[in-house]
């Protein structure tokens, strides 16, 4: 039941997983990267962004310590967004919510954020790891069907398909707002913060401050009893 | 070397998805705070939405806007999130031919 719910919550995160993960795979092969490193970057990393990064960076020759420091930046925002998650599932045991972390991505946190009342049910870390499963699956399968397919992906399609990410996180997004209004005030601050300061402080951090404002603006805009 | 770069990548990546789980049970949040987490997936969504949506066709970038005012639309009448995303990918691909 909980796994079947968790199959159809990350589905959205497949279909959008997958024509990432394969540019991924073509654009690590044309890095020189191998195959096998960049599958296994995709199995022990599973950070799509700093993984694009990380390929970039590595096909133009750039120090082993910069590319980590450079995903460690990149990455920071999963702190905020792993405190906001371990916050809602309080209750289960340790040892889940550290497995479940594990697999915290952008994605896999907003799906599991607004599927929150699931928190309540009993076997609710069977749900979430089944999002978490599912997305992490397509991920290192695409990035290995990339690495094998190289280029015969049409660009065209891969290039549409980059929308995905984004029709879902608006997917999830507006059906809290339509419920709750004020919650629009939240996203709109984020989104300005993000979009002033990536320019001046990257990609990175943009997200992290926009985060970060963004809920702070909420302390004062939502009402106890909403949320 | 890239091994070396993998492991690395992987260590500093999993380090900040990881420590929340050890500290949140050790601290006391105040109401405040309580209402900065709850607001922070809503935030997140926000951030991550824009300006990062422009970047769909680097070189167009409202062929991503339009994509997610049609998605906004479309979730905004209630249809189903596979629904909103089939949608989009369709409303991109047609400005690409």
């Amino acid at each position: 039941m909980q796994i079947r719910d968790g199959l159809i919550a990350g589905f959205p995160i497949v279909i959008g997983y997958l024509p990432i993960a394969i540019a991924f795979g073509v654009l690590a092969r044309q890095a020189g990267i191998s195959l096998v490193e960049l599958t296994g970057m995709s199995l022990l990393v599973f950070a799509g962004a700093a993984q694009f990064m990380a390929a970039g960076m590595i096909g133009i020759g750039v120090s082993a310590a910069e590319i980590i420091i450079a995903t460690f930046v990149l990455n920071l925002r999963h702190f905020v967004m792993a405190l906001s998650f371990v916050h809602q599932l309080q209750h289960i045991p340790l040892k889940w919510k550290g497995a479940l972390s594990i697999g915290l991505t952008d994605e896999t946190f907003s799906v599991s954020s607004i599927y929150k009342h699931k928190a309540e049910q009993s076997y609710c870390h069977l749900f979430y790891g089944t999002i978490i499963i599912t997305s992490y699956g397509s991920w290192v399968f695409g990035s290995f069907l990339g690495g094998v397919l190289g280029d015969v992906v049409p660009e065209q399609l891969t290039q549409s398909m980059g929308i995905a990410l984004y029709a879902m996180f608006i997917g999830l997004l507006v059906p809290s707002v339509r419920k709750y209004k004020r919650i629009a005030i939240i996203c709109i601050t984020a989104m300005l913060v993000n979009y002033l300061l990536n320019p001046l402080i990257g990609q990175g951090w943009g997200i992290v401050a926009g985060t970060i404002l963004g809920a702070f603006v909420g302390i004062f805009v939502l009402e106890e009893e909403e949320i | 070397m890239i091994w070396f770069i993998i492991i690395g990548m992987a260590v500093v990546t999993v380090l900040p998805r990881v420590i929340p789980v050890y500290i949140v049970d050790f601290i006391q949040f105040p109401l405040w705070m309580n209402k900065w987490l709850k607001a922070i997936p809503y935030a997140a969504l926000g951030a991550l939405i824009f300006p990062g949506i422009m970047t769909v066709i680097p070189e167009r970038p409202y062929v991503g806007v339009i994509a997610g005012v049609v998605a906004m639309i479309l979730a905004w009448f209630r249809i189903h999130v596979i629904g909103v995303v089939a949608i989009a990918i369709i409303t991109v691909y047609l400005f690409t031919i």
